[in-house]
């Protein structure tokens, strides 16, 4: 799960780790109080922030600088309800519901710090680099020696020395060693406390004065984690995600809307994956991804199939499924169910194998509904791609 | 041969009592793997379905002498399940559950390296040695007998593979789930070591995904150390990058993790690799017949 820039600074001010002072603003009024207390206490500017769960905001026009009360109100004006797009947003842009409004600093260098779970060590890896502000992913692809990377074994957490040896590994200056510890550590704490797949500040900026803060915040919690912090669990803004994406997750399917016109269901996020690219091999493409799970009971199976009926790009629906932990019967149940519910009129290629196949075909075949069924994952696709045309 | 399980496995349930520990048990016992009993903490002392019922790992060891464990406790609780069952010297520790939180698996993962279990999974079918052992949830009418290994991170693209062959009239030696998560026990590298020196293996189908890079250590491990053809797959060849694809381990991020990276370094490793889904049989069958 993803949460605004606003919402990760507050986590992380809670943590010791230093932010600008800033506030949210969601209306024009609200941003012009803002800027009003901001400047007020002495800050020489204001940065307006667009809070979408996308980065490259600055390059799309979502991150302006005011010197006045007045020219933030101009900024917050133009940003508030604007189609913001960025190249994580996809041509068709984010709808912008919220600033933050933050005092400006006075910037020497931009560094870059995040943390995450190194999946080869198994354990929390800290990466820091003096190359901040830049886009990260760039620079571990064209010069990784920039990149330095301390393991931290989980019983310990992040010692006193690991922490030194980021900070002057990121060319921190001696008096600045003492602030940098406990930002470090507080990052590391948060990172642990949230359950978070990803902690990255990027910049974290030295100041000309010496100080150091957070000047950007992007917290990831992981979502099997999530059952056990409420508090985190109301930060999420449905907005900021696919209608039909929030639909499934209150079902606890897993769906992905994609851009294609054949609908799948499957069971298996490998073999989901794997149905996609055999549509694509098959000259069609998939309009969704939709991984039904292994327990799923009938009930989920025909929301499933309803939510995959909605998108209305789609002309066609292939449902692949290989019982093993799911069995087909149950499944067979559920796609007949919504099938009378939605009053189906598309074409629907089954491809049926595994546990209870033979009750599952018996049901679909006697529900008088008109299927076309395949034996083979690529019968299926030709089959379905086929009814798209 | 076959690895890891076979008949001389002792399996206990660690969840035996619930829903789906039930159905199973019973499926991997029908199928002629000894269960010897479960673990449900505070129900010691009671038997379900016939089977003795333990409150600690230990205890179910010591009475039953398993050397095996299937768990099918709910996420919150699993990690602790597989560092309970570690903590009793259990060989053979597999896990199906699936969403445990990431950070709880780093935690087991850490406890492991200073015990002698191994652990298969989480979020994985299990491991089925066909004609003699199946531990976990793969449908067992599928499988047959047979020489090819088979290795994936994903379930029903392992019951695909195996379906693929057993048409073919081509038999399993072991066939196994390594899991979809980021942190797994058994990876790739561990699965095709032990196929390397199975004797009644004669090949090998490894079936990867998007994400991390295992499939490309893997790649580099078949090419100085394996004596044996190794046929590859690698699901999502179409996922949109920054999307977690149903595992929580399938994403692509910062244009790392994507297929055509992992088919790349499994061709330059010599394997052969199948494009399609439908035509994983068919490339193993002609990688074997090339051979006989």
């Amino acid at each position: 799960m993803n949460i605004h820039e606003y919402q990760g600074k507050a986590i992380l001010k809670k943590y010791g780790v230093a932010v600008p002072r800033g506030v949210m603003a969601s209306t024009r009024e609200e941003a012009e109080a803002a800027a009003k207390e901001i400047l007020g206490s002495g800050a020489t500017g204001v940065v307006i922030k667009a809070q979408i769960h996308a980065g490259g905001r600055g390059k799309g026009g979502g991150v302006k600088i005011a010197k006045s009360v007045e020219e933030a109100v101009e900024l917050a004006n133009k940003m508030l309800g604007m189609k913001l797009v960025t190249h994580q947003t996809g041509p068709e842009g984010r709808v912008v519901h919220r600033l933050l409004v933050e005092e400006t600093l006075p910037i020497e260098k931009e560094l870059y710090l995040g943390i995450l779970v190194d999946r080869g060590e198994g354990k929390p890896v800290f990466m820091a680099s003096a190359a901040g502000g830049m886009d990260i992913e760039q620079v571990a692809a064209e010069t990784p020696e920039k990149i330095m990377k301390q393991y931290i074994d989980p019983g310990m957490g992040l010692e006193p020395f690991q922490a030194r040896k980021i900070a002057f590994a990121l060319g921190l200056k001696p008096a600045q060693i003492n602030a940098a510890v406990p930002f470090l550590t507080g990052l590391y704490r948060a990172f642990l406390d949230t359950d978070a797949a990803l902690v990255e500040i990027n910049p974290f900026i030295s100041c000309t004065d010496g100080r150091l803060f957070a000047l950007d915040a992007k917290l990831t919690f992981d979502d099997n984690a999530l059952f056990r912090h409420k508090d985190l669990r109301e930060l999420r803004d449905t907005g900021e995600e696919d209608p039909l994406e929030v639909e499934a997750s209150k079902y606890n399917l897993n769906y992905i809307k994609l851009e294609g016109n054949v609908g799948c269901m499957v069971n298996g996020a490998g073999l989901a994956m794997a149905t996609m690219d055999i549509i694509k091999y098959a000259g069609g493409l998939p309009a969704n991804f939709l991984d039904v799970g292994g327990g799923a009971n009938a009930e989920q199976v025909a929301h499933a199939f309803e939510i995959l009926l909605s998108d209305k790009s789609v002309r066609a629906v292939l449902i692949n499924i290989f019982g093993g932990i799911l069995r087909v019967d149950t499944l067979a149940a559920g796609v007949v169910e919504a099938a009378k519910k939605t009053n189906l009129q598309l074409p629907v290629v089954l491809r049926l194998e595994g546990t209870n196949v033979q009750e599952g075909k018996k049901i679909l075949m006697e529900s008088g509904l008109n299927f076309i069924v395949a034996e083979t994952m690529k019968d299926a696709a030709d089959k379905v791609v086929a009814a798209t045309r | 041969m076959s690895i890891l399980v076979d008949k001389r496995t002792r399996l206990i349930v660690q969840g035996l009592t619930g829903r789906e520990g039930t159905f199973h048990a019973k499926a991997c016992a029908a199928y002629g793997t000894q269960v010897m009993g479960g673990v449900t903490p505070g129900k010691g002392g009671t038997t379900h379905e016939g089977w003795p019922i333990f409150n600690t790992v230990q205890e179910a060891a010591d009475k039953t002498g398993a050397n095996a464990t299937v768990i099918f406790v709910p996420p919150p609780f699993a990690a602790d399940a597989i560092m309970e069952a570690a903590d009793a010297e259990i060989e053979l520790i597999v896990c199906i559950t699936e969403g445990i939180p990431t950070l709880d698996m780093v935690r087991a993962w850490e406890f492991l390296q200073s015990r002698r279990s191994r652990l298969i999974g989480p979020n994985c079918p299990g491991v089925i040695s066909p004609g003699k052992c199946k531990i976990g949830i793969m449908p067992a009418a599928i499988h047959k007998e047979g020489n090819v290994g088979i290795v994936s991170r994903s379930g029903t693209l392992t019951y695909e593979a195996v379906h693929q062959l057993t048409q073919r009239g081509i038999g399993q030696s072991t066939a196994i789930g390594i899991g979809g998560d980021p942190i797994i026990g058994t990876n790739f590298v561990d699965a095709l070591d032990l196929f390397n020196r199975d004797p009644q293996t004669e090949a090998v189908i490894m079936i990867g995904e998007i994400g991390g890079n295992a499939e490309e250590t893997a790649a580099e491990f078949i090419k100085t150390h394996m004596k044996k053809p190794v046929v590859g797959f690698i699901a999502g060849q179409t996922a949109p990058p920054g999307r977690r694809m149903g595992h929580a381990g399938a994403i692509v991020s910062g244009g790392k993790g994507t297929a055509a990276e992992k088919i790349a370094a499994m061709e330059r490793a010599g394997l052969r690799v199948a494009k399609s889904p439908a035509e994983i049989g068919e490339t193993l069958a002609s990688v074997l017949g090339v051979r006989t």
